[in-house]
């Protein structure tokens, strides 16, 4: 099976605060690391290709930053990847992303398409466009995938913690849900080992794409900015020394039955 | 003006709530008048409740459609919309699976997740979501002069009030070609058994803030010093680590949970986890000051809850 994964390099927001610099964001502040979800995918396409033969290939739209994230998921074990980098392509939305993505798969020959079930921005989009824009079928927030021949049985989550099971003919698109396995640690040691592979790069030309249908020019959906906003009525914040405001803590809690 | 429709979900007869929130955001955007979209295999029921909230209802009505498998669907929607026009649907894992290929289909927008309206300027319709993970929002700008495909927050806007008496129209006749390469098998729902955090009248429940596997022994502490009435839940990365089982987590693809109290110890507060908690009090603790939970909760204090909670343990244990 040739499995093709779409990967993306996301802010990590994990630990700090988000800072402003005007209403964008301030870059020098933020560290970069593959979107969650991706991760999970890419376990998901190893262990498949593991179990019943054939390539895991790994695919970013993205700067020259983005070599980084191939490279990670390269030491988690995808056999090959590709970089579709061009100047056109920055501040594409999510169909932008789409359009060139599916401009590169129409170059290959892939039976299994994955992506995460949303990135950074929130939209998680990327996956059922380039699955319409192929013509393939398509199935988000998988969180579990059996082979069978020609087909596969997959689980989409949905709400209340149930699975819906279907059947899905191939070539298809599937976005994987997190959860779906445990994706595998990735040491220095394993990166550095594919710090010299050379990763074949593809601009707008060598895709055959115009770029005007691309990237901001093509962009039909802009985001204008960034900004917190205005404090609402929010909770009513407990301050003082750490004694008052677990003292406080205690009579809400009584308060409330609690305790 | 572009044409609005609703994408309105139903089970057993029974319209979801958000159909009222999907007819004010219409409104919201300029709409006069609002048709709802009902699909299903014997649908006169759920058609005639979603006349309550719009000026018309397109019934489609076909065996094909008897589950919602949104690669059946999206065709029957895609076949009975005018092209230019503006699809709504409440953003959840249906209008996920749905949306972005309706919006190639059709060749329109596709805004997922809006969070607020701020109305249209020519083709231009202004709206606001929020991005990574919830933590920042932003303005966002969408050409709709082809039309738009928009998921709606659920929540996000106040219903629209009922009273419309909308007609029901059968279009089930236009739905077209509805052969999927994708077939509906069946829902399986979690077994039963373990843990019930729905019944608990406390609850402290941890999210990622938690850090390490070793520090889930916090919660259990603080759970036994309050005793018998409270357990321990989580969000949903602690349960994807296999630090806690699927049974303690909280939110739309979790439990719903109704505590007197409920403790939200280094949880961000996305609208996924927040989905599950649907009474009590929220108190919050949290290191980020901006973290959107604070927005939701009654109380909040700012701590590191590997500090706070093991302090507030051992107050109770005091008393
Ligand atoms: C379809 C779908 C369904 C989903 N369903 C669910 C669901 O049912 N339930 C659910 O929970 N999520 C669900 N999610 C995931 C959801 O979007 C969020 O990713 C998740 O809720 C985040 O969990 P969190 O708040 O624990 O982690 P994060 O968002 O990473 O937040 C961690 C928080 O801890 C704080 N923190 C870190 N360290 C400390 C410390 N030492 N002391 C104090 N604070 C600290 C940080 O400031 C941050 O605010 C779903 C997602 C999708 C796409
Ligand atoms: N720039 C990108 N390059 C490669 N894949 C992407 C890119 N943006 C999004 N994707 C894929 O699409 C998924 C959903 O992203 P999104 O639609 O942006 O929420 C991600 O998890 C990736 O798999």
């Amino acid at each position: 099976m040739e499995i093709l994964v779409c990967v993306k390099n996301v802010p990590d927001t994990g630990e700090e605060e988000i800072e402003l610099d005007g209403n964008d964001l301030d870059y020098d502040e933020l560290t970069y690391v593959v979107n969650e979800w991706d991760n999970y995918a890419v376990e998901e396409a190893i262990q498949i290709a593991d179990k019943v033969g054939g390539n895991v290939t790994v695919i970013t739209v993205g700067n020259e930053d983005a070599d980084e994230v191939l490279r990670r998921e390269m030491a988690m074990g995808a056999g090959n990847a590709i970089h579709l980098e061009d100047e056109a392509f920055e501040k594409s939305d999510a169909k932008g992303v789409a359009t060139i993505l599916k401009a590169a798969v129409d170059k290959g020959k892939y039976d299994l398409i994955l992506t995460g079930a949303q990135a950074d921005a929130g939209y998680g989009a990327v996956g059922g466009m380039l699955a319409a824009m192929l013509d393939y079928p398509y199935a988000s927030l998988v969180n579990k995938i059996e082979v069978g021949s020609g087909k596969l049985t997959v689980g989409r989550e949905i709400e209340g913690g149930n699975t819906e099971m279907n059947e899905i003919e191939l070539p298809c698109v599937l976005s994987i849900q997190t959860g779906i396995n445990e994706p595998r640690y990735v040491g220095i040691k394993g990166i550095k080992q594919v710090s010299g592979v050379d990763i074949p790069k593809f601009a707008a030309s060598d895709l055959g794409l115009d770029e005007s249908s691309v990237g901001e020019e093509g962009a039909i959906v802009k985001r204008q900015d960034y900004f917190i906003p205005e404090a609402g009525e929010g909770a009513e914040m407990l301050e003082g020394s750490d004694d008052e405001i677990i003292a406080k803590l205690i009579e809400i809690l009584k308060a409330n039955g609690g305790l | 003006m572009a044409q609005f429709f609703a994408y309105v979900q139903h089970a057993d007869g029974v319209i979801e709530d958000t159909a009222a929130e999907l007819a004010a955001a219409a409104k919201a955007m300029g709409a006069d008048s609002v048709t709802a979209i009902v699909t299903g295999s014997g649908v006169d029921a759920a058609a005639s409740a979603a006349g309550e909230f719009f000026n018309e209802v397109y019934k489609i009505d076909n065996a094909d459609l008897a589950y919602p498998n949104a690669e059946v669907v999206r065709k029957a929607v895609a076949a009975v919309v005018p092209a230019g026009s503006v699809v709504l649907m409440s953003h959840g894992t249906f209008a996920m699976d749905m949306g972005p290929g309706l919006s190639i289909k059709t060749n329109a927008a596709y805004i997922a997740d809006v969070t607020g309206i701020d109305g249209v300027d020519g083709t231009t319709l202004k709206v606001v979501r929020t991005e990574l993970g919830g933590n920042i929002s932003t303005h966002v700008n969408a050409d709709i002069a082809n039309g738009a495909v928009i998921t709606l927050r659920p929540g996000a806007v106040e219903p629209a009030a009922g009273g419309v008496g909308g007609a029901v129209a059968d279009k089930s006749g236009e739905a077209g070609d509805l052969s999927a390469k994708r077939k509906f098998i069946e829902v399986v729902t979690p077994e039963a058994g373990g843990v019930d955090i729905t019944k608990a009248e406390v609850l402290v429940s941890i999210g990622r803030g938690i850090e390490e596997e070793d520090n889930i022994e916090l919660a259990m502490e603080l759970k036994e010093a309050i005793g018998s009435k409270a357990e321990v839940s989580c969000s949903r990365p602690i349960v994807d680590a296999k630090w806690l089982e699927p049974a303690r987590q909280v939110g739309t693809s979790g439990k719903t949970v109704k505590p007197n109290v409920y403790l939200a110890l280094g949880i961000s507060g996305s609208f996924q986890h927040l989905g599950g908690i649907k009474g009590g009090i929220i108190i919050a603790v949290n290191k980020n000051p901006n973290a959107p939970i604070f927005q939701a909760a009654d109380y909040g204090i700012e701590a590191d809850i590997l500090e706070f909670i093991p302090a507030l343990t051992e107050k109770i244990n005091d008393l």
